[in-house]
């Protein structure tokens, strides 16, 4: 019997996700008994062209990490659909926009101005932006175009799964390739439906978190380098801004075990519509203070609501970006 | 018919006070402007951070908070929450650029009829003067822009 079509690819994002694949140590034998690689760039030499050559529907698995941050992002995305059959947004950015969906504080012509203008590192004395379009005596040359918007893979293209994670964790990467090897062999039957969110747990991060966790209130907020946590107690109960609480589990709780609060990569729980709202809803409800205007001032300390409550969730927000 | 923008807002009332202080600004005949759509809730306390940005989101100019006056929630302290809650969406709501007083926050009492509706005049006044939001129009089809640029160039 042949093998299955396995395709991966890196949009917009920093590559840990193709690390993370590679993190499952010896079942990536599994992966290479049961699927032949067939695009894939961070690990074989194959081209868009290779890709535009394929039928329909002819790559059985793609794995797309990366968020949709310019015209060839948003190409291979709808280039990758039209060609596969299970298309997963693999990571946080393809699910939630992730880091990168930060950009959405600005835009397109505020980026570049920073990079290439405005920032104190910079030696550019003439000035020199990129050009999208540049000729050259062997021809025109072209880059992508950059977007004012990060968009999730999601509001780009029809996604048939979502597994979030910066990066998706080894386990959940494992058990979710188990069910397709088993679901390709036997047929379409037993994949999970269509637009489920897979390699996660039920509930949230606090429910995985081992630490011992009371009544929560807060009367200031700490940042973790200004102090040395208890290693038992709650990090939100000490004053840490810890996004487990609205968090979806699947992580095993990774962070939160060495001391460092959930930053919430693994997205929104189930039900819930905008995690960074939900989140800044919770950590206000627990300041403790015996006055509205002292609750009202230590709430309002949080230095930077959008990059704390949103860090991965931005592109995927409510209102997705800042006005433009 | 004037055309002078009607802005939409939308207005989330604890059912204990100033959904009764709307009340008695009706009953009392006072007169304020009908652009404010009320959505009674329990209590200020149980408006999250999520009803506000959805509101703004779906096309509301404005959002108005009104709830008991610290120390008569009829649920003890969740106007305390909202006090907290409050402040922090407002800086969120400022660092994704919007104007400051788009959204406001006001304990308005069952009795405070004539309050509720001098909140609601000034509240539609200011966002009158702000003009509208447009949440949704900012997002258009950047891909569509590459191809008209390569059909151009």
């Amino acid at each position: 019997m042949s093998k299955f079509k396995f395709a991966m690819y890196w949009a917009g994002s920093c590559g840990g996700c193709e690390i993370s694949v590679l993190e499952i140590e010896e079942k990536i034998l599994e992966v290479d008994a049961n699927f032949d690689v067939v695009f894939w760039p961070v690990a074989a030499d194959f081209k868009y062209k290779d890709v535009e050559g394929y039928d329909d529907g002819f790559i059985d698995l793609c794995l797309f990490n990366g968020c949709i941050r310019n015209s060839e992002n948003e190409y291979v995305a709808k280039l990758l659909r039209q060609k596969s059959k299970v298309l997963v947004a693999f990571g946080s950015c393809a699910t939630t926009g992730g880091i990168p969906g930060l950009a959405n504080v600005a835009n397109a012509q505020e980026i570049k101005d920073l990079v290439y203008r405005d920032n104190p590192s910079l030696d550019n004395p003439d000035g020199v932006y990129p050009q999208e379009r540049y000729t050259v005596p062997e021809g025109e040359l072209e880059l992508p175009h950059l977007y004012d918007t990060v968009k999730t893979l999601g509001q780009t293209i029809d996604v048939d799964y979502f597994m979030p994670g910066c990066p998706p964790e080894a386990h959940q990467i494992a058990a979710v390739l188990d069910v397709v090897i088993a679901a390709l062999k036997k047929g379409k039957g037993a994949l999970p439906a269509k637009g489920a969110t897979i390699g996660v747990a039920p509930k949230t991060c606090c429910d995985e978190c081992k630490r011992v966790k009371e009544e929560k209130k807060i009367s200031s907020f700490r940042r973790i380098w200004e102090f040395i946590p208890d290693v038992e107690q709650c990090l939100l109960e000490q004053g840490v801004i810890c996004m487990g609480p609205a968090t979806q589990a699947g992580c095993g709780a990774r962070c939160t075990t060495v001391g460092m609060p959930c930053r919430g990569c693994y997205g929104a729980p189930e039900g819930v519509l905008d995690q960074g709202a939900k989140m800044l809803s919770t950590v206000a409800s627990i300041v403790d203070a015996p006055t509205p205007a002292e609750i009202a001032e230590i709430a309002a300390s949080v230095p930077d609501p959008v990059g704390t409550f949103y860090r991965f969730g931005l592109a995927d927000s409510l209102l997705r970006r800042a006005r433009v | 018919m004037s055309d002078q923008f009607e802005p939409r807002l939308i207005g989330f009332l604890c059912r204990w006070c100033s959904y009764n202080g709307a009340d008695l600004a009706g009953t009392s005949r006072l007169k304020y402007p009908p652009n404010m759509v009320p959505i009674k809730t329990n209590c200020s306390g149980r408006v999250d951070a999520t009803h506000l940005l959805k509101a703004l989101k779906e096309g509301a100019d404005g959002v108005l908070i009104a709830g008991c006056h610290p120390g008569d929630c009829h649920y003890v302290n969740g106007n305390y929450r909202t006090a907290g809650r409050f402040p922090l969406t407002e800086k969120l709501l400022e660092q994704l650029g919007l104007e400051h007083g788009r959204v406001r926050l006001e304990w308005v009492s069952a009795a405070e009829g004539d309050k509720f509706a001098r909140v609601v005049t000034e509240f539609t006044e200011e966002i009158r003067a702000l003009g509208p939001l447009g949440w949704g129009a900012q997002f258009r089809d950047e891909s569509a822009e590459v191809v008209e640029e390569a059909v151009s160039a």
